[in-house]
């Protein structure tokens, strides 16, 4: 064994670290991994970076000579003229002054202007309400507030007395009476009870007395009709409504679908492969259309509640759907592990099956949820003024007519803002909710 | 020491209807049952004394009767004088048309962005997610909107391609004309034409249908050689070269009956106020095309990535492993194992797309909901049966393609125990 220090041609000492190369660091070497790394990379890098500078220069001159201030698309126009934003197409300039203009009734619709007040609080609360279901760290006291938010919100939104919200809430409070005070005879006679109760009530008692406790103590506020409701205050309306009303109908037609029972069974398969099967717009055009075949003559309630119905029905279908693949995911054995523990059907759904399966199930949910909401703007094909509707309505003014894509970007936006930030929302929940190890 | 045989016999009581879980849920279906038919009674007992109070019965006797309007885009015969039903029809067959359009377009452009959100290239992987975040958050009827307008306001008036200076000019070597009254693409005609086939209600063309039946069976005699071909390598080890073969039987014999039946292209030029010749794509076909391709193109995208996420990384190291090219890797490994989670949420958005047709209205694209659950309800009067026709087709039309989804869905899924 040689000694390796005598070596003279052994160096002795480290040498300094050298840097890389350029070509391996910073910019370049990210350049030439993520954009040219080769023939087909190059050629779509540059690509993308032609489309980019087309859409740019297409949309960039509009959107920099933006004019805010103006009542009328041909003031604008003018102004653009003045300021020399003309190009061979004519004057080119985007007129954000419509939306200036008509920021009110792209909101609220027809809504009576003195009672802006009223949709704009019922949407302040409605974040109060909406808060403690979304996030655990809002103290649990604030969900008796989303309980009553929505009598609340009808009567802001819809005014009238006082007296009809209130006696229909007594409804769900009679229900809750009978489930508690005839659990002492068992949960099968409790459920009937807390289900026929307020039925009866609804039918039979809610009309009289709501009538003679405003006939004693008229408290009121000014009645807005239907027909002046619009704009996103209807979209939300119409949205909201539909995602509170479908989760619970279709997590019932999801357990429907796999009950044992041929008959449960088979009514929640045709029910759901009918809503699934046929387009939203047949259903509100039945909703507006055919409602009043099949009521009893005279009967003639308002056609929100008749669009919410069909909505929340069509998403129940949706919804039932996305939680039987939660249900399905679920390993065998936890079925069986509830048994084991000697829980009840209800039991094991509320305790062991559901908190599972809904987890699951939850981008699902919230792409239907997603889907309901931007399927409010279907709502125009049956008269009702939703913002679509609204910038037809716009147009149809002759200070407005000819604009289309300020309106469009502006609804647009409004949309993406809340569907992007329901989408994100789901994935914060997924990680919330994450439980296993990977 | 006697052994008990079993549980004491016991005495059927009426209570166990209610509390023994072996009878329960026949006293609960039949509650159920009860419930339903008062519910169905009570409906159509209405629906009864309603049609007595309005006067009217219940038939559908109005589809035989003159239809009295007009419908811009026919793929079939078709005038004012013609019956509802035969509308409908109309209707129907363009719904189906714009279906199939869309659904094609879908498809290949959502395949795209979805496999180019995966790429590597961070402009490309940017530009995909943008894209496919703008469309999926936006209504799908406010692009129709968008789409139309464009076609509409955005595209030159046939008036712009006259003069000798025009301020338009059509494209693809003076082939095509967009204008704002539609897309004008050359249209296929025969010198030496067959005819058509006169069945009653369709009258398709004769030509076409013997190049479909020409092309069918060139892809069957090329498979055949294909399978030759595979039946030779699994005895001798040596694949035949079969590429040659393989394009003069798909194209020879096509090429060779368009050549007999006179094959030309009929170009749209301008004549007078408008284009004349060829086939014209309307605007309203046009939007709604585009329209519904792109939204719909970006859910694909999404279904696509989650697909070939879902195909674990060990995959693809282990076609490496057994030396294969990545384009083989893509093509005989990934692309088998991604098509099985693909195909189920491909199939509901094919469907979504199709009922999503129903928007035409808002372009005035007549399609189903447009001719039968629109102008001839007006006319007639019938809601409850052109909403229940109408509601009946469209289930039809679902159902057809989830069924014929599921088939190919069955054959491709993973063959477990």
């Amino acid at each position: 064994m040689s000694d390796t220090n005598t070596l003279t041609y052994v160096r002795k000492e480290m040498l300094p670290e050298q840097a890389p190369p350029s070509s391996q660091i910073g910019v370049v070497r990210w350049v030439q991994e993520n954009l040219f790394s080769g023939i087909l990379n190059s050629v779509l890098t540059i690509l993308s970076i032609l489309a980019v500078i087309w859409i740019v220069l297409s949309i960039g001159p509009w959107l920099m000579s933006s004019i805010w201030n103006s009542g009328s698309l041909s003031e604008c126009r003018e102004i653009l003229a003045a300021a020399g934003a003309v190009t061979e197409h004519g004057t080119s300039g985007a007129c954000w002054g419509v939306i200036k203009e008509r920021w009110p009734q792209l909101m609220f619709g027809f809504y009576p202007s003195e009672l802006y007040w009223r949709p704009t609080v019922t949407f302040l609360l409605m974040i109060v309400a909406i808060a403690p279901v979304l996030f655990p760290s809002v103290p649990r006291k604030v969900l008796w507030f989303s309980l009553a938010y929505p009598f609340l919100a009808f009567f802001l939104l819809w005014g009238g007395s006082i007296w009809v919200p209130i006696t229909a809430a007594l409804g769900f409070g009679l229900g809750y009476a009978a489930l508690a005070g005839l659990a002492s005879f068992g949960t099968l006679y409790s459920t009937a009870a807390a289900v026929i109760v307020p039925v009866l009530y609804w039918l039979y008692g809610w009309a009289p007395l709501s009538d003679g406790l405003t006939a004693i103590m008229p408290i009121a506020i000014e009645q807005v009709s239907t027909s002046d409701f619009g704009g996103f205050t209807l979209s939300i309306i119409i949205g909201l409504s539909g995602i509170a009303l479908s989760l619970p109908l279709g997590i019932l037609f999801a357990l429907g679908r796999q009950s044992n029972m041929v008959l449960i069974k088979s009514i929640s398969v045709i029910f759901i492969e009918f809503i699934r099967g046929v387009p939203l717009i047949t259903l509100l055009f039945t909703a507006s259309l055919l409602l009043n075949y099949f009521l009893p003559p005279g009967t003639n309630f308002d056609l929100i509640l008749r669009v919410i119905i069909m909505v929340t029905l069509f998403a129940t279908a949706y919804i039932a759907e996305v939680i039987r693949g939660g249900l399905a995911a679920l390993p065998r054995g936890q079925y069986e592990a509830a048994d084991a523990l000697g829980l009840d059907y209800w039991r094991a759904q509320r305790l062991i099956i559901m908190p599972q399966a809904l987890k699951i199930s939850i981008p699902g949910i919230v792409n239907t949820f997603i889907g309901l909401f931007k399927d409010t703007t279907l709502v125009v094909f049956i008269g009702l003024m939703d913002p679509i509707g609204l910038a037809s309505a716009i147009r149809a003014n002759s200070a407005w007519q000819g604009i289309y894509w300020e309106l469009f970007i502006f609804i647009g936006a409004v949309f993406w803002i809340i569907c992007f930030s329901m989408s994100r929302y789901s994935m914060h929940l997924e990680r919330r909710l994450k439980t296993d190890h990977k | 020491m006697a052994m008990d045989s079993g549980a004491p016999k016991e005495s059927f009581r009426l209570s166990m209807l209610l509390y023994d879980s072996r009878y329960r849920s026949y006293t609960i279906q039949i509650f159920v049952l009860f419930g339903l038919m008062l519910g169905a009674a009570w409906l159509v007992d209405n629906t009864v004394k309603n049609l007595a109070a309005l006067g009217k019965d219940f038939s559908f006797s109005f589809l035989w009767n003159v239809s009295g309007y007009d419908i811009s885009q026919r793929p079939i015969e078709y005038s004012s004088t013609s019956t509802h039903a035969r509308a409908a029809i109309v209707g129907l067959l363009n719904t189906i048309i714009l279906a199939i359009m869309g659904c094609v377009t879908a498809t290949i452009l959502g395949v795209i962005a979805g496999v180019l959100r995966l790429s590597k290239n961070w402009i490309v992987a940017r530009l995909m997610t943008i894209y496919i975040e703008t469309f999926r958050n936006i209504p799908t009827l406010l692009w129709i909107l968008v789409f139309g307008a464009i076609m509409a306001e955005a595209m030159p008036a046939p008036r712009d391609f006259r003069g000798d200076d025009p301020v338009a000019t059509m494209s693809v070597f003076d082939s095509v004309a967009i204008t704002n009254r539609g897309v004008y693409i050359p249209a296929p005609q025969f010198e030496r034409s067959l005819g058509s086939l006169d069945l009653g209600v369709v009258a398709p063309s004769l030509d076409a249908i013997a190049f479909i039946i020409v092309v069918i069976l060139s892809f069957w005699a090329n498979k055949r050689v294909l399978r030759h071909a595979t039946a030779v390598q699994n005895a001798t080890g040596v694949r035949p070269v079969t590429w040659w073969k393989s394009i003069l039987i798909l194209l020879l014999p096509a090429i060779l009956l368009l050549l007999a039946l006179g094959f030309y292209l009929d170009y749209p030029a301008l004549r007078g106020f408008n284009f004349q010749g060829g086939i014209q794509l309307r605007s309203s076909l046009i939007a709604m095309w585009l329209g519904l391709s792109v939204y719909t193109a970006a859910f694909i995208a999404e279904n696509v990535r989650a697909g070939i996420q879902a195909i674990s990384h060990g995959q693809t190291e282990a076609a490496a492993a057994l030396g294969m090219q990545p384009g083989k890797t893509m093509r005989l490994v990934i692309l088998p194992q991604a098509l099985r989670v693909i195909i189920p949420p491909l199939i509901s958005q094919y469907l979504n797309l199709t009922k999503n047709t129903s928007l035409g209205l808002a372009v005035g694209y007549m399609d189903l909901r447009s001719t039968l659950g629109g102008i001839t309800i007006n006319q007639t009067g019938r809601e409850l049966e052109g909403m229940m026709l109408m509601m009946l087709i469209y289930l039809t039309l679902s159902l057809l393609i989830s069924s014929a989804m599921n088939v190919y869905n069955s054959r491709v899924k993973l063959k477990e125990r």
